[in-house]
């Protein structure tokens, strides 16, 4: 793209207008990336008043923790499960909402509420429709045999995150489904169907695999978005528990450091996350930069 | 092979907007015929009601013997040849011709000859690996062409399939479309707004607008006798020239006018049957001014005020004839030139 070339008279007035967007990420990004980056090879006593520097050993701790490769497993699962089910129903209803004509942006508007919700507040209402003493999803399930609790038992714990976090997401699915499934010209799809193909083959014939370069952007930021940015959702249902079945690595993160005060394998958590959303950022750009199948 | 009959078709779109108001058309088996007419007049529509993309709001369509009112795209025998040309872009266009094969559960070995000889046919064999954006518009247009003649269907439907193609390409498709209809002789409905190329492809015209059918006839049927006031306009270029009997009256038409139609208020005059020297028999004289010369190369158009009137008028003569904006020029009109409307129902009133 060409932008057009801007000079300023002097030095400092760029510099000015450059510096919060600077100084912001400075604050917020590098200098804590990089206290974690130190933090990490070091150990600190409970109370902070020893630090001793033990290199890389947080690290080869870490990988012979039984809990930190659960909580891993935790968080694939967690990441896979979010990402079908909320790509899953949003692109169910985004076809569904491409075919209404006249009522089609009142359904666009109602269904993009959820994005607009905050993680905790999302995560409390979950908390309020499955809470096993006065729920009303755990009283329904009763009905039909299913005794739903998910303090005690870790699949329903799994379940339930994975519903909150899905559910929040799909709004956001919706919307660049959406927009992908209008961008495809009608007369394919009419060309599909005189083709003699049915309304569920043209579907993966030929919207499917137009729909790809979105599909897979979407891919990317929903594995992102299930790995880093549901604490609140957690920590406002299950936080972590129970007996660490929801424990995702940025919820352990957080129970390892603040609350059990182990800084050094808190530090080094972060560290091996920091490394994942550079894996995921490079995934991201390799792929889109050239489009997806066609 | 079929042909295709249209008894009564009716579009009503929600709010009562009727865009096809009863069109009754029979194409025969193996017939090649153009549907043409301004935008907006209901010629896609009616095509896609063919094809079964939109629904029939009232009325009849037999495809062969069948009613096909209720039935699938699919379930019709047809191939339609889209604007944009609708050729699916992740797939190569070996996969283009075939698809509509393999969804219709043909075998791998007749798939295989059917677009080998399409593709022959067409000449693009040698894109058959290429996904559609590797390709040209014109090749584009082959493809999309092949795509409908691999399923070898009763009929083919065309929806302005050379209008994204520039000038040249255009002209060159269109002796192919018209060549390849000659050589398979299937039954086909095509839909223009391009008079040019409805005159040249359809073995028969129908001229549209505002959802009913003007006229129906051989190109040159319609050229020589244009039914009404707007098939008069609208077929041939440039556009029949309408001037009111009174005027030619007061301008002293002699005895020639007196054995024009009853009901006749205003005569149609091809810009080509003015002419700037007097013709032998008996004839009408107009004056007029010149406002403006276009030079065409072979021929010329001369943009004319009739005197007294400030009517604008076309004439069209061969070569360069010696005359100078601003000049008053004179010109001949013989009586058979005339073509006689009523200018209240727009209807041709007789001859």
């Amino acid at each position: 793209m060409q932008t057009k070339r801007m000079t300023f008279p002097g030095h400092w007035l760029p510099y000015a207008l450059l510096a919060p967007q600077v100084i912001i990420t400075l604050i917020f990004f590098i200098w804590p990336a990089g206290q974690a980056l130190y933090q990490s090879l070091l150990r600190e006593d409970a109370f902070g008043i020893k630090t001793t520097f033990v290199g890389l050993e947080n690290f080869a701790r870490l990988f012979r923790d039984g809990d930190y490769l659960n909580s891993l497993s935790v968080t694939a699962v967690f990441a896979v499960g979010t990402t079908l089910i909320s790509m899953g129903l949003a692109l169910l209803m985004a076809t569904t909402v491409n075919r209404m004509i006249r009522s089609r942006s009142t359904y666009t508007t109602l269904l993009v509420w959820p994005y607009a919700i905050a993680p905790a507040i999302a995560g409390v209402l979950w908390w309020f429709i499955f809470n096993p003493s006065i729920g009303i999803v755990p009283y329904l399930l009763d009905m039909v045999g299913y005794r739903w609790n998910h303090r005690t038992s870790g699949n329903d714990a799994m379940m339930l995150v994975i519903f909150a976090a899905a559910w929040k997401q799909i709004s956001y699915n919706f919307l660049f489904f959406l927009a992908g499934l209008q961008s495809i010209p009608q007369s394919l799809i009419e060309a599909a169907a005189i083709d003699g193909a049915s309304p569920l083959k043209r579907f993966w014939t030929v919207v499917f695999p137009l729909l790809s370069p979105t599909t897979f952007f979407l891919l990317v930021v929903n594995v992102v978005y299930a790995m880093f940015d549901t604490f609140g959702i957690i920590h406002a249902t299950t936080e972590g528990g129970p007996s660490q079945a929801t424990n995702t690595l940025v919820y352990k993160v957080y129970a390892d450091g603040f609350v059990g005060l182990n800084l050094g394998s808190s530090a080094a958590q972060s560290v091996i996350l920091m490394a994942i959303v550079v894996v995921l950022t490079i995934i991201q750009f390799r792929f889109i930069e050239r489009r997806v199948n066609y | 092979m079929a042909s295709i009959t249209l008894e009564g078709l009716k579009k009503t779109y929600s709010g009562d907007v009727q865009a096809v108001k009863g069109v009754d058309l029979e194409v025969h088996d193996g017939e090649f015929v153009v549907l043409v007419g301004p935008s907006g007049c209901g010629k896609s529509t009616l095509l896609r009601m063919v094809a079964g993309l939109e629904t029939i709001t009232e009325g009849t369509l037999k495809i062969g013997d069948r009613v096909v009112n209720k039935l699938e795209p699919a379930e019709r025998d047809i191939a339609m040849v889209f604007q944009n040309y609708a050729l699916y872009p992740h797939m190569t266009v070996y996969n283009n011709l075939a698809y509509g094969l393999k969804n219709r559960g043909f075998n791998k070995d007749e798939i295989e000859k059917r677009v080998q000889v399409a593709a022959e046919m067409l000449e693009i064999e040698e894109f058959l690996d290429r996904k559609p954006r590797k390709l040209s518009g014109g090749q584009r247009q082959r493809v999309a062409m092949g795509r409908a003649l691999v399923r070898e269907p009763a009929a083919f439907l065309f929806d302005e399939p050379l209008s994204n193609l520039d000038a040249k390409l255009r002209v060159q498709m269109r002796v192919e479309i018209k060549q390849l209809q000659r050589r398979l002789k299937t039954t086909s409905l095509y839909v223009t707004h391009d008079q040019l190329e409805a005159m040249t492809l359809g073995d028969r015209l129908v001229v549209l607008n505002a959802g009913q059918i003007e006229q129906v006839g051989t190109p040159m049927q319609i050229y020589a006798r244009p039914a009404t006031m707007f098939v008069a306009g609208f077929i041939g270029s440039p556009a029949m020239n309408m001037v009111p009997v009174e005027y030619l009256h007061a301008r002293g038409a002699n005895g020639l006018l007196d054995n024009l139609p009853e009901g006749t208020d205003i005569v149609g005059i091809r810009p080509d049957d003015m002419h700037l020297a007097p013709p032998a028999g008996q004839h009408l004289i107009v004056e007029s001014t010149l406002q403006l010369f276009e030079a065409a190369g072979a021929e010329s158009h001369l943009y004319v005020n009739l005197a007294d009137s400030d009517q604008p008028t076309v004439i069209r003569v061969s070569g360069q004839p010696p005359v100078a904006e601003g000049e008053t020029l004179r010109f001949y009109v013989t009586r058979d030139a005339l073509h006689p409307f009523n200018s209240t129902t727009g209807q041709r009133t007789g001859d």
